[in-house]
């Protein structure tokens, strides 16, 4: 199958907001570290632009480029880890960030892929997007993180 | 289709209330992104019962699926799960709990 050379996982999530208060919450520098274990993505946020992600000493844990960007619909990230290098070696992933309106709530679909069979950045981050987007979803419906250890680590 | 609500997780137990449904979560585990023919393949459920299953999944966003050329590939969906546990377990020690099941898993001889 096809699938045995790629490694992929996907992402779903309903928050109770309008995408466009979802899309600022993703792309505002402000607003990430505070579900994001504290680490924030600076980019110009066009397509082609590059985009990196860092800790607030400065540390760079992952890098690359916008690949197509429609707000506040689809994000397509090129994404490569910096920090491991075992990660790093994988080469470059992907990342679609799609938002779509059902009722009263969005849903957030996060589609992380890499051309490696068994990934480890793969493994990496899927222990990662279930914590962050669990974190959006209580700050942008009660402006509050429920993970207090979100916090912690970003102190 | 079902509006979901974050909250709402009576759904998610129901769907993991049937042991079938767990099969087909544990086999997504071990290898994501597969068509229903392969979901199907070795199981003693037919294809309909399957698909019925994976719909019940889906609706209770426990299974999420793309589409990719003529294909659909199902995938599992932790996030769910994720926030079941945080209802529960981040009042706990988190820590002490993981370490108890790394031992049990060693313990009984299960890959982690």
């Amino acid at each position: 199958m096809s699938e045995s050379a790629t490694s992929t996982f996907v992402y779903v999530t309903y928050i109770r907001t309008t995408p466009e208060r979802l899309w600022s919450a993703l792309t505002d520098p402000a607003q990430m570290p505070a579900y994001w274990f504290g680490v924030q993505i600076t980019s110009a946020w066009k397509p082609g632009a590059p985009w990196q992600m860092a800790y607030p000493d400065g540390k760079v844990t992952d890098a690359g480029t916008i690949l197509e960007m429609e707000p506040p619909k689809r994000l397509r990230l090129q994404w490569q880890h910096q920090l491991r290098p075992e990660l790093k070696q994988e080469g470059v992933a992907e990342c679609l960030l799609e938002l779509e309106p059902v009722g009263q709530s969005v849903r957030l679909t996060v589609t992380h892929s890499i051309a490696q069979p068994q990934s480890q950045l793969i493994q990496a981050v899927s222990g990662g997007w279930p914590k962050i987007l669990s974190n959006l979803k209580s700050l942008l419906e009660t402006g509050e993180i429920v993970l207090e250890t979100a916090a912690a680590k970003a102190g | 289709m079902v509006a979901h609500r974050g909250n709402d997780q009576d759904a998610v137990f129901k769907a993991l209330a049937d042991a079938s449904r767990r099969t087909l979560l544990d086999r997504l585990r071990q290898r994501n992104g597969q068509t229903l023919g392969e979901l199907c393949d070795g199981l003693q459920m037919t294809r309909q019962a399957v698909a019925k299953h994976l719909g019940i999944l889906r609706q209770a966003n426990l299974v999420a699926w793309r589409r990719e050329g003529r294909e659909r590939l199902h995938f599992i969906n932790p996030v769910p799960i994720h926030e079941i546990a945080e209802r529960w377990l981040r009042r706990f020690e988190l820590p002490q709990l993981e370490a108890l099941a790394q031992l049990k898993q060693k313990l009984e001889g299960e890959e982690p």
